[in-house]
């Protein structure tokens, strides 16, 4: 059944009047105020809507992350996969320096340089400087355009300008440079030459090694540097020749030396090295007789050691005058005499005169053929300062149409250099192709920036026969053009430089030239006539020295001479200034006197007191002193430097800087103007120099305060040469320790706990305290590898550098009786630690010692620094608190904090590695950049040891010895630091220490291992061998 | 003495109901001037009850400024990292440490005070127990400040260094590292001591609610006192509480300071590796928090006038205890280096030679002068019975400690085992700011206590007047 009901929805339904019926039809009813209501005003919704938009939309813009600029290759290049890295052969070129190279990239970014085995010339071995190199890269100061009158300009205007002027100039076209050993470059030279006719090509150094050059060019007729080898088990003896420390190619005299000086079971001998000289050098440092002697007395000491010489080879001796104290000089003659043939005797003099008395002595030595060999010649040194003086009163009389400076910055490291560049208003066109506004280009009107030498192609040949090759690993970062494609260009040669050199390498192969070119650049070198030894002998050149002539020369020299004397060295951190601005090199404390971002008068300990140059109770302290010479002053702080010839005065060259960029400028003094120049050459040392206090102490940074090791056997040990012969064990400490019964025994014999189990690997390494020669190389090897902060001056002062391996420098105590009471401050506590005037120098390479029994983890509250099944110490950084508890604790020392952090923090702008996006590129990507408030250290690279572990497992087997290294031993020139696997019976360390690996622990029987500290019972994984000096027995020779 | 169990209930009761001394006659009054039990609420209780004088006023500014001005150094220090501070490569710690160490023992005396005196049954503790307390309490609070903000990185490690769960997988505090037991052993120390201060409170807050005289502050102490109804069974309760943490407070006064010398102690720094360490490090702390507790004592006496209750027998008490922990001190300084010659250990030789002659001779004689000989000075009765002889030598004894505790942490990792790395450390304005920041933390909250709490134990007090002190008054009856 069904019924039709009508319900209503109420009165108005029913009723349903047309009032209701126009309401019903509304969706909304007008009363509610959807638009605002008739007022207009905002309304409720609206509020709402804006707020809802306005809380979305604020909170999604808080919300967004920030941006990181990680774009995934489109397109991945063949060879480049993220997170491996590719090594590319090269070449480092900087200044005047060339050293082969192997460049580590990640994704396309140099991060390391490491030395190449390959090269005959560099031996795998690198300095401070070709590690700090790969930061210049990334030197945000750079050049990042070509520029006229120091406008920016591109590149097709400049050459356009550059090509009318050149066409247009009437006067000569010169091209200043460093020593240029690439032939290439030199062949580019030649196009420009053969557009415009005549280019004349000046080449300077800025530690000039003309007289030496000049000698052999009157003795042999051929102006070079032959080649000088180091590492005949004989005699050396050296007046001034900084060989191991700034000599050409340093890295590998450093291996050369070292090799012969390495002693063990099967070799008990070893060069004796000599070094008669003013400021104490790294060679000075690791000589095993020094004698101080002032630079107005050295050529008389080699007058007088040629005489000695003569006198037993039976050839007539030469009118010189003779020395008082010829003790010494008639101990290295009689040693020179005894293995001659295997003797070699060097100056670092730029007096042609005297440098052609010592190639008479060596000619009596018949060092020709055996030490110094002539047919090969290093290449790196060739300037001449007669034609940098003519080149200067050329311009000077307006004969000169246009300079090119490619890459030389005479006004800055040349005497000559503000004369030069305050005529340059008298040449026409001014040219330079510096990578950065220096002294020199902000006087120029051209300025084509070269690129750095990742960024290039080149080739070179720093020792006859030896050619190296240059490749770029990046693309230039900034607008910048090689030097030499500049050159091409402005010839009108419009072959790509790297044509070019293709095209002169094509003519080396011997066939199929692409897989030659190929194979070289794998190899980064390639070697003339590899198969034919060259086995020239003296007898090929004709060798003429007129000593009686030559001493005749020598009247400049005084067997006394009175007045205070200057003598200018190189450091071996920045040396000649040419990376001023590089924060690594800054920071990297000089190996003799520790300290670092500043240059300073040394003077002797003697003098010192005698003056009271001291500053009593002082800590970084130094008087201020002004020195004048030549009509030039310089003020500096003055620095009592044990070994310093007393009466002199030393000052390290390249530092000064003014326009190198925010790092490097006004960092201390410029010494190169105080090089006298004459018509001979340029002379490093000045006679009756004025020295005045001005009365201001000044702070020098130093790493390092301590002078000696204040007798702690337990530290250094060490011996002599006839003492280790005799008994392999000489110079051993053996602490004991009493146990309850007084019994004495070693400290390893009595023990709690068993120890760590190492079941795969137990990674250690061998630090030879006789091959450390001190450079430091490890120290900037392990600052890039391991991404490690600059902290600059002021917190260095602050005794806060952060380096994780550092070169420990320790002298030899003072005879007590000598001891005066001008010596004694607050800061004596023991008489040991007085340093002796001319000390003996022990170079100590210190990092973390990775303790068996470390006594730095048991006491951090958090476990963030452990003990791995590998025998590392590990540092969990993530986990750190910072109580520094561990630092504390650690009885080495090695342990580093970042007291701020470090990183994208303006006031720690100099640490550029960390602080710009460009600087940031060379950070490792291996390696976490440590926040602030962390503690750090040294980790043997634990990421290398990863890779090479994975490497290994990746292919089936056990990673081979030799295959991991950490960075400080792949760097140490001279194979101190050898690292490896004692776990491994084959592996050089446990061969070289004669391991013996019992249950858990591991014992060293090789009779010159030893651990710092052993009676601590802390167990290192680092062994020490003994240093050993070759000196003869009861010696009683002083200076 | 029949129940142990509550001596001092029964032991006062026999006092009470006898009618007479448990004290020889021949014994001071711990209490002079004829004090009556209405007396003492209104001499202790009063102090509550008034407006705050100018004195305690300017007092209280002076250390807010303090407060305030330190604040300004902590902020520098948390924001840019501690190397504000003086610290460096070989010197990992020095006047953070130094403080902390040198709070941590003037924190020791509060203790030693109530619990030990209590047990050995000491009545002469019972007017200074209060005030030692609460010093103890906020030194431990300053103390416990240094070991926070000397952290690389504190907004992590004051909760890292606790052994909580966490989501770090299996990582756990390291229980070998003497850091991790003072974490331990300062938070247990606290706790108990603030349990401890606060029972004994109870009564006191009681008696103030009672005499209130306004809502508010019925009410706040009302709630502080916690409902105390003074029945018999309460003060049964409470005697037992405050026996029962005498007892675990005790071995806390030997075992603090004992782990804090462990983690000098326990490590391989010639200077620290010494097993003298906590017997040394316990006297020097109660040496130490005695002196303060007599600086204090001293200016709240005369302010408060509180002369009647903190009698010169309570002075010359003290002062006994500075020369016997002073006098050990001095042995143990002599003791280590005898022990350094004797042991032949060639660092250990020259950690100490360097400490008298080397470049911080200075504070090594500042610690030896204010330490061992100007302690000595109280074997003469007028010197030890003289307020202000007793009030310089008791500044004078902690300008002493501090340097102890600078000279063992600074002077032994300045110049350890590798003469290459060995340093000075020179403080900076940061170093001294945040010193002087808890000196503000530690003045302020003492004198908020010494206005707002009472700071005399008036139970206590009272339950010995009528025993002590009425030496020449009428007989009760």
């Amino acid at each position: 059944m069904k019924q039709n009901k009508t319900y209503w929805k109420g009165l108005e339904q029913l009723e349903n009047t047309a009032e209701f019926q126009e309401r019903a039809n509304k969706e909304f009813p007008d009363y509610l105020p959807l638009n605002g209501g008739d007022t207009g005003e905002p309304s409720r919704r609206d509020f709402l809507k804006m707020m809802g938009f306005g809380v979305a939309a604020v909170s999604l813009a808080a919300c967004e992350a920030p941006v990181r600029k990680a774009i995934p290759y489109v397109n991945k290049p063949l060879d480049v996969d993220p997170g491996i890295p590719n090594y590319y052969a090269s070449t480092y070129a900087m200044g005047n320096d060339v050293v082969s190279v192997v460049v580590k990239t990640r994704e396309g970014r140099p991060i390391k340089i490491e030395g190449n085995e390959l090269s005959v010339t560099s031996k795998g071995g690198t300095t401070t400087q070709v590690e700090s190199s790969v930061l210049s890269l990334y030197d945000s100061e750079r050049l990042q355009n070509p520029q006229i009158s120091g406008e920016d300009t591109d590149w097709a205007t400049l050459d356009e300008k550059i090509k009318s002027e050149l066409t247009a100039s009437s006067g000569k076209i010169t091209i200043v440079s460093y020593s240029n050993c690439s032939p290439s470059t030199a062949r580019s030279v030649q196009a420009l030459a053969d557009m415009y006719g005549e280019v004349s090509h000046i080449q300077y150094d800025p530690v000039s090694m003309s007289g030496l050059l000049d000698a052999y060019g009157e003795a042999t007729g051929n102006r070079s540097f032959p080649m000088h080898h180091f590492g005949k088990e004989g005699t050396i003896v050296s007046f001034g020749a900084d060989f191991l420390g700034s000599w050409p190619n340093h890295a590998a005299i450093n291996k050369e030396f070292t090799d012969s000086r390495k002693l063990g079971p099967d070799k008990k001998d070893m060069s004796r090295l000599y070094t008669f000289e003013s400021n104490l050098s790294l060679t000075g440092s690791n000589a095993d007789y020094r004698q101080p002697i002032k630079p107005s007395q050295s050529g008389l000491y080699v007058a007088n050691l040629y005489n000695l010489i003569a006198q037993k080879a039976g050839v007539p001796t030469i009118g010189a005058a003779r020395l008082e104290d010829t003790a010494m000089l008639k101990k290295a003659a009689n040693d020179l005499w005894r293995s001659r043939g295997k003797s070699l005797v060097v100056s670092g003099s730029n007096d042609k005169n005297v440098q052609l008395l010592v190639i008479a002595i060596n000619d009596l030595l018949q060092s020709f053929g055996s030490t110094i060999d002539l047919s090969k010649s290093i290449n790196s040194r060739k300037g001449s300062d007669t034609e940098f003086a003519q080149l200067v009163s050329d311009v000077k009389a307006g004969q000169v149409g246009t300079v090119i400076f490619y890459n030389c910055n005479p006004a800055y490291d040349h005497p000559l250099g503000a004369q030069l560049i305050s005529s340059l208003g008298k040449v026409k066109t001014t040219i330079s192709t510096s990578d950065r506004m220096d002294e020199t280009t902000s006087s120029v009107k051209y300025v084509a920036p070269d690129h750095h030498y990742l960024e290039s192609w080149n080739d070179f040949e720093p020792v006859t026969g030896h050619l190296t090759l240059s490749q770029p690993t990046i693309r230039n970062i900034f607008n910048t053009r090689q030097a030499q494609e500049s050159f091409l260009r402005w010839s009108g040669v419009e072959v790509s430089y790297y044509e070019f050199i293709k095209q002169a390498w094509a003519k080396l192969s011997e066939g199929d030239a692409t897989g030659f070119l190929d194979k070289c650049l794998h190899d980064g070198v390639f070697n003339l006539n590899t198969n034919k030894e060259s086995e020239t002998t003296a007898e090929e050149f004709t060798l003429s020295v007129d000593a009686v002539q030559v001493v005749g020369n020598l009247k400049a020299y005084a067997t006394n001479a009175e007045g205070l004397e200057l003598a200018l060295y190189t450091n071996y951190s920045v040396g000649d200034g040419v990376q001023g601005n590089n924060p690594w090199l800054q920071e990297m404390p000089d190996p003799i006197t520790k300290a670092c971002w500043d240059n300073y008068f040394t003077v002797s300990p003697k003098m010192a007191r005698e003056n009271d140059w001291f500053v009593k109770d002082g800590d970084m302290d130094y008087k201020e002193a002004t020195l004048t010479v030549n009509g030039q002053t310089v003020t500096a702080p003055v620095v009592p430097q044990p070994g310093q010839a007393y009466g002199t005065i030393g000052l390290a060259l390249g530092y000064g800087r003014t326009k190198s960029g925010k790092v490097g400028d006004g960092v201390g003094v410029n010494a190169y103007p105080l090089i006298s120049a004459s018509s001979t050459g340029l002379s490093y040392d000045a006679k009756d120099v004025s020295f005045e206090l001005t009365g201001e102490v000044r702070k020098v940074a130093q790493t390092q305060t301590s002078q000696t090791y204040a007798g702690r056997e337990t530290v250094i040990q060490e011996t002599t040469l006839s003492e280790y012969q005799e008994d392999p064990q000489a110079g051993r400490s053996f602490p004991k320790i009493s146990l309850a019964n007084g019994e004495k025994v070693k400290p390893y014999a009595v023990s709690l706990w068993q120890g760590h189990e190492y079941p795969n690997h137990h990674w250690g390494m061998i630090v030879d305290l006789n091959s450390c020669t001190g450079c430091g190389t490890c120290t900037v090897a392990c600052q890039t590898e391991n991404n490690i902060p600059v902290v600059g001056k002021d917190e260095v002062l602050n005794r806060r550098e952060m380096h994780w391996i550092r070169i420990d420098r320790y002298y030899s105590s003072r005879d007590e009786s000598e001891i005066t009471e001008k010596d004694l401050d607050s800061n004596i506590v023991s008489k040991e630690e007085i340093a002796a005037d001319n000390p003996e120098v022990t170079f100590q390479p210190m990092m973390c010692q990775q303790c068996n029994n470390a006594p730095c983890e048991t006491v951090c509250p958090v476990a963030a620094t452990t003990h791995s099944s590998e025998g590392l110490n590990q540092m969990t950084y993530n986990r750190c608190i910072g109580t520094r508890y561990c630092a504390n604790n650690c009885p080495y020392k090695v342990r580093r904090f970042n007291w701020f952090k470090y990183h994208d923090n303006a006031k720690f702008d100099k640490n550029t590695a960390m602080n710009n996006d460009l600087g940031k590129m060379v950070l490792n990507p291996d390696v976490t950049v440590r926040a602030r408030g962390v503690m750090e250290k040294c980790t043997f690279c634990v990421q290398r040891i990863q890779t090479g572990k994975l490497e290994a497992k990746k292919e089936g087997r056990r990673p081979q010895d030799g295959e991991i290294q950490t960075a400080c031993a792949k760097s140490c020139p001279t194979d101190a630091l050898i690292f490896g696997d004692m776990k491994d019976p084959e592996s050089r360390i446990s061969k070289t220490l004669k391991l013996k690996y019992k249950d858990k622990s591991v014992e060293a029987t090789e009779d010159r291992a030893y651990h710092v500290l052993e009676e601590l019972r802390v167990m290192p994984n680092i062994w020490y061998l003994t240093k050993v000096r070759n000196k003869d027995k009861n010696d009683k020779i002083e200076a | 003495m029949s129940d142990i169990s509550i001596p001092l209930v029964t032991e006062e009761e026999v006092a009470h109901e006898s009618g007479h001394a448990v004290e020889a006659p021949v014994r001071e009054p711990l209490v002079t001037g004829n004090k009556t039990v209405h007396d003492v609420s209104e001499d202790i209780a009063g102090r509550v009850e008034q407006k705050p004088t100018i004195t305690w006023m300017l007092a209280m500014a002076v250390s807010l400024a303090l407060l305030l001005a330190g604040a300004y150094a902590v902020a520098i220090t948390v924001w840019e990292g501690i190397g504000v501070w003086g610290l460096n490569k070989t010197v990992g710690w020095a006047w953070d440490i130094t403080n902390f160490v040198w709070w941590v023992g003037i924190g020791h005396a509060g203790t030693l005070i109530s619990a030990v005196l209590l047990l050995f049954r000491q009545r002469w503790r019972m007017s200074i127990n209060r005030a030692s307390e609460a010093m103890t309490i906020f030194a431990v609070i300053c103390a416990a400040m240094f070991p926070v903000l000397h952290m690389g990185r504190p907004w992590l490690g004051f909760y890292w260094a606790l052994p909580l769960p966490n989501t770090f997988g299996s990582l756990w505090v390291n229980f070998n590292s003497p850091l991790l037991w003072d974490v331990f052993a300062i938070s247990t120390y606290f706790s108990v001591s603030l349990v401890f201060w606060y029972i004994g409170l109870i009564p006191d807050f009681a008696t103030i609610r009672d005499r209130a005289k306004n809502k508010v502050s019925r009410a706040i102490y009302g709630a502080l006192s916690f409902g105390w109804t003074g029945g018999a069974k309460t003060w049964s309760h409470y005697e037992t509480v405050s026996l029962v943490l005498a007892g675990l407070a005790t071995p806390l006064v030997l075992s603090v300071h004992t782990i804090v010398s462990f983690d000098f102690a326990t490590s391989v720094i010639p200077g620290w590796h010494t097993t003298i360490f906590p017997p040394y490090f316990v006297a020097g702390a109660i040496f130490s928090g005695f002196a303060m507790v007599l600086t204090l004592l001293l200016v709240t006496r005369k302010v408060y006038k509180l002369e009647d209750y903190i009698t010169i027998q309570h002075i010359e008490l003290m002062n006994i205890v500075i020369i016997v922990t002073g006098s050990i001190v001095g042995i143990a300084y002599i003791t280590e280096f005898f022990i350094a010659w004797y042991s032949g250990v060639e660092a250990e030789q020259y950690a100490f030679i360097n400490r008298a002659t080397g470049p911080y001779w200075w504070a090594y004689w500042s610690m030896m002068t204010c330490n061992v000989i100007s302690p000595q000075l109280f074997w003469f009765k007028k010197i030890r019975t003289n307020i202000a002889a007793t009030f310089i030598i008791s500044i004078i004894v902690n300008i002493g400690m501090w340097f102890e505790r600078f000279v063992i942490i600074v002077t032994s990792l300045h110049r350890d085992f590798l003469p290459s790395s060995w340093a000075m450390f020179y403080p900076t304005v940061y170093d001294m700011g945040v010193y002087l920041f808890t000196f503000g933390l530690f003045f302020t909250a003492f004198f908020l206590f010494a206005k707002f709490f009472p700071v005399i134990n008036m139970a206590e007090v009272k339950s010995i007047i009528k025993a002590t002190g009425e030496k020449s008054a009428k007989p009760t009856k």
